[in-house]
């Protein structure tokens, strides 16, 4: 193919005149209408995001580029679902090579036959190859993407939740595309079909041509014309119909993405950033919109309501009324409808954004498990979100019932269940008095290791069983442990995450105050929530937080535990903890002890690490009664079966009850156990002689 | 609308060791935690329902000692406006007619439309404050309130009666209502919210501030002694499959009288 084909000089309307005004004149004031237009409504926009609280954003600037380049510009939250994933690949890759074709056409507005600089020469040419195999291939990811909305229908496209559809700006929105494709292609086939030429070089321009065939060169140039200036038009409303419509994440996505919230991710945003902790506002949390954080107003522009997150979200498929996409999509309809791109905003009171817009039973069904926003192609946040909703619940009083009982349990005796302080070290010892090893450690008491249960693991009988299983592998190992028993209180993870700031507050300050009296080398849990807090949430504590299965794949890699074969015809499979995988990253420590048993025959739910699905939530969560359909353990569990497995073995307390519970409720206790991972390769090393477990 | 509420610190007996003291006459309180009677937090939810409703205002009174101060705190919290802190050395051990007496004259000098009051403490559980309040205030009482509405002038009060039915009354104000549970749910108090209420006057009354001297401080009934419980034979845990333990549990609640 020459260089005359590829480079084709189709008769732009700088040459000509259009409307009765010169070309390049009346290009001027189209664009000049559209930039005006775009700048204002963009104007805005930031004017609400202004209205937001305070949040730095501009830290670990290597850390945010590299997310611009994996999730933003790489696109690697896509292939998780892979046929909607693979067209977004595509038609965002083709966005990038047809944006220098757009800046050429506007040049070409005022400048016939314009190129950018560098795409003048054989460059130019390749570009133009490129350019078009690209049109044609967004354009079939256009009419794939229609066909999929209209025809396929995901579910996932149909929030239960929506109230009014923005289903529709979508086939806006490739309809544009579409048609800027379709444009091009016709301005450049006029062209070519004027000079009877035909390349495979230029596939979509040379089907134009095909098309055009037979016209008058007359005709062909006033059809040439008038592709060139729906292109430009289409793309000029283009621009302005992005930043009013759910498009906005053209322009806020990458942004989004730079600004998105670092690891680690388990730590929850304080009540305001810029303030003390413990300094008294008059209010905490959110109530209105403003209140949000301008990232998190920015989140809202960013949703694209493709429903990832509602998609994997454990609250939305068991039937709570919560969808975390609506949350998103309702806020930025607020925040829309109070700030309105033209005209003043409407009068009167704007209803309650918490209570009325997003209701107390949406915020209270969340179980913080994370899922929504490791999904997020845009990164979006919701758990800070949820909790600041929460935060303002609690000042107001707004707290279920059941959780009531169990807070100001917490507040009195340290723990939930309203059990005695002074009986939360008795844990160590069975029922027959036998002593696990651990023992616990009085003011000034030093230890390598001090066992921080939290008070699932020390109160509850059924809990306390994990707690001495590990505490007899340490001792198999000749590791040196201690826990501070009656002066450790709740870790206050969940307290924190229902928004019960000041009660947190107390709580970190009395354990904090407690590991500060006794010299330990580094602090571990079974509990991945209580390791959360203690690693995140708890600033000023500098010990080393680990978690059990961490502490047990170094004794096995040590060679301190020799664990004998578990070969008893049955399969396992590891159900990943929220907390220990998404909020934490560890997906690796647990699969290694269970490596290390020989015989143990193992298999992965299709939901595995990072796409585990919740249990049902910890500690408060085991106390809150929300609406649901089904719970989510017997979800996790069908998950499991459906893998093949009849053990299933856990790492957090809680999972390990809600999956005993489900195992009851959906009467698989004939063919289905759960276990702890410690008890587990307790069986292992003991050759099966633990504990009996209470029944 | 005015509204007084009556309200006690009580200690939380829920799995408590309860160890009673030497006179045999109190419980040792080193290791029992305090917290507002559960009735009482009906009570002050209900009063400041009414008046976040109706407006005007929400005093909270306590007979007590020091430590009492913190239930009156959990009501400012709640949105309690005023708070009176009776606390006398000699109104320790105080019976209900006692308590009535010293709530009566706390009142005293502060018009009300209603008093709200926990129809019965978890500690003492006579259930007798409520209804010699009433009768020393002059006003009208139902007692045992499960509902309730103020239409003007007027309360209606829907409450328990016996043998488990529930009955609605009007009743003139001002007037006085026991609460219990159903009434309402309450609001949470969080730390924050006490914090917040921390430096809020509260105002203390003693003994002879209500003029209570002589034979008006005599109790009309004498703790005679505390013992617990004499321990049970154990529970008899219905053993077989569901349905078999089902059935054997219907045999003996006929056996029994229960069914």
């Amino acid at each position: 193919m020459g260089a005359a084909l590829l480079l084709i000089r189709a008769a732009g309307p700088a040459s000509g005149r259009s409307l009765g005004l010169p070309g390049p004149l009346l290009h001027g004031i189209l664009l000049g209408a559209a930039l005006a237009a775009f700048a204002w409504i963009l104007a805005r926009r930031v004017a609400v995001l202004r209205k937001g609280a305070a949040d730095p954003r501009l830290d670990r600037i290597a850390e945010r580029l590299r997310n611009l380049l994996v999730i933003g510009f790489g696109q690697s939250r896509q292939p998780r679902y892979p046929v909607a994933g693979i067209l977004h690949i595509l038609i965002f890759a083709g966005f990038l090579v047809l944006l220098l074709r757009s800046l050429t056409l506007l040049g070409e507005g005022f400048v016939a036959g314009f190129a950018l600089p560098g795409l003048g020469g054989p460059a130019g040419e390749v570009y133009a190859a490129i350019k078009d195999w690209t049109a044609l291939v967004v354009l079939a990811c256009c009419a794939a993407a229609a066909w999929r909305r209209l025809v396929v229908r995901p579910a996932r496209y149909h929030d239960r939740f929506a109230v009014r559809s923005h289903g529709g700006e979508a086939y806006v929105i490739l309809g544009l595309i579409a048609t800027l494709m379709v444009a091009d292609a016709v301005y450049e086939g006029s062209a070519l079909a004027a000079a009877g030429e035909r390349t495979w070089g230029l596939p979509l321009a040379s089907a134009a041509a095909r098309a055009l065939d037979g016209l008058s060169p007359g005709l062909l140039r006033r059809a040439g014309t008038a592709a060139f200036w729906l292109h430009n038009l289409a793309l000029c409303f283009f621009g302005c119909y992005l930043p009013v419509s759910k498009h906005f994440h053209v322009l806020s996505a990458l942004p989004n993405v730079f600004l998105a919230k670092l690891p680690p991710h388990g730590r929850i945003k304080p009540p305001r950033h810029g303030t003390k902790p413990g300094a008294a506002a008059e209010e905490i949390g959110v109530r209105r919109l403003a209140d949000f954080t301008w990232k998190h107003l920015l989140d809202f522009f960013s949703c694209t309501d493709c429903g990832r997150c509602s998609d994997v979200c454990p609250a939305y498929a068991t039937g709570t009324p919560l969808s975390p996409r609506m949350i998103s999509i309702k806020c930025r309809d607020e925040a829309y409808a109070a700030n309105p791109v033209f005209g003043r905003p409407p009068a009167g009171e704007r209803p309650a954004l918490v209570g009325a817009i997003v209701t107390d039973a949406e915020l209270w069904a969340c179980t913080t498990c994370r899922a929504c926003e490791d999904v997020c192609p845009v990164t979006i946040e919701y758990v800070d979100k949820i909790v600041d909703m929460r935060r303002h619940l609690v000042d107001e009083g707004r707290v279920p019932a059941t959780m009531q009982k169990a807070l100001a349990s917490i507040e009195k005796r340290g723990n939930p269940y309203g059990k005695l302080g002074k009986k939360r070290g008795e844990w160590v010892a069975d029922a027959t008095g036998a002593e696990c090893g651990v023992r616990v450690l009085a003011r000034g008491g030093a230890a390598d290791l001090c066992y921080f249960t939290d008070s699932a693991t020390a109160y509850d009988p059924r809990l306390q069983a994990i707690g001495r299983a590990f505490g007899r592998l340490l001792a198999t190992a000749g590791a040196d442990c201690g826990t501070l028993g009656p002066d450790e209180v709740d870790s206050g993870h969940e307290a924190r995450r229902v928004g019960e700031e000041g009660l947190f507050e107390v709580l970190r300050e009395r354990n904090t105050a407690a590991l500060g009296e006794r010299p330990v080398g580094r602090i571990v849990t079974n509990d991945p929530h209580a390791m959360n807090a203690l690693a995140h949430d708890y600033e000023g504590l500098e010990t080393p937080v680990a978690h059990h299965s961490e502490v047990l794949a170094e004794l096995l890699a040590a060679g301190r535990l020799t664990p004998g074969a578990i070969a008893d015809g049955r399969t396992y499979t590891f159900h990943d903890p929220c907390y220990l995988g998404r909020h934490n990253g560890v997906y690796d420590a647990p699969r290694q002890v269970l490596a290390a048993i020989p015989g143990l025959r193992m298999v992965e739910m299709a939901a595995a690490r990072n796409r585990s699905f919740c249990c049902g939530g910890g500690s408060l969560y085991l106390f809150h009664e929300g609406e649901a359909e089904r719970r989510m353990g017997e979800v996790r569990l069908d998950m499991a079966a459906a893998a093949g497995a009849q053990v299933v073995v856990t790492a957090c307390p809680f999972c390990l009850i809600n999956f005993e519970d489900a195992i009851k409720t959906t009467g698989r206790a004939e063919t289905m156990e759960v276990i702890d991972l410690a008890e587990l390769l307790l069986r292992a090393v003991t050759n099966g002689k633990e504990e009996p477990r209470p029944a | 609308m005015d509204i007084i509420v009556c309200i006690k610190r009580v200690p939380n007996l829920a799995e408590a060791e309860i160890e009673i003291a030497k006179d045999g006459r109190r419980l040792v309180a080193d290791d029992l935690d305090w917290d507002v009677n559960e009735w009482d937090d009906f009570a002050i939810e209900a009063a400041v329902r009414l008046k976040e409703a109706h407006g005007g205002t929400v005093t909270a009174i306590t007979v007590g000692d020091e430590e009492a101060e913190e239930a009156l705190r959990r009501a400012l919290a709640m949105g309690a406006d005023a708070a009176i802190h009776v606390r006398d050395e000699l109104l320790a051990g105080a019976d209900p007619w006692l308590t009535a007496v010293a709530l009566q004259r706390a009142i005293h000098g502060h018009p009300f439309d209603l008093v709200l009051c926990g129809a019965i403490a978890s500690d003492g559980a006579s259930g007798h404050v409520g209804g010699m309040l009433a009768a020393l205030l002059g006003v009208p009482c139902v007692a045992l309130a499960t509902g309730l509405e103020v239409r003007g002038r007027t309360a209606l009060v829907r409450h328990e009666v016996e043998g488990g039915l529930e009955r609605e009354v009007e009743m003139a104000l001002p007037g006085l209502v026991t609460a219990q549970s159903g009434l309402n749910e309450p609001r949470y108090v969080s730390i924050r919210g006490i914090r917040k209420v921390a430096d809020m006057e509260i105002a203390v009354k003693t003994a002879a501030d209500l003029g209570l001297a002589g034979k008006a401080m005599e109790c009309r009934v004498r703790l005679e002694g505390l013992s617990l419980p004499p321990a049970g034979k154990g529970a008899e845990i219905l053993g077989g499959d569901v349905d078999t333990a089902v059935a054997t549990l219907v045999a003996r609640l006929h056996e029994k009288g229960g069914l």
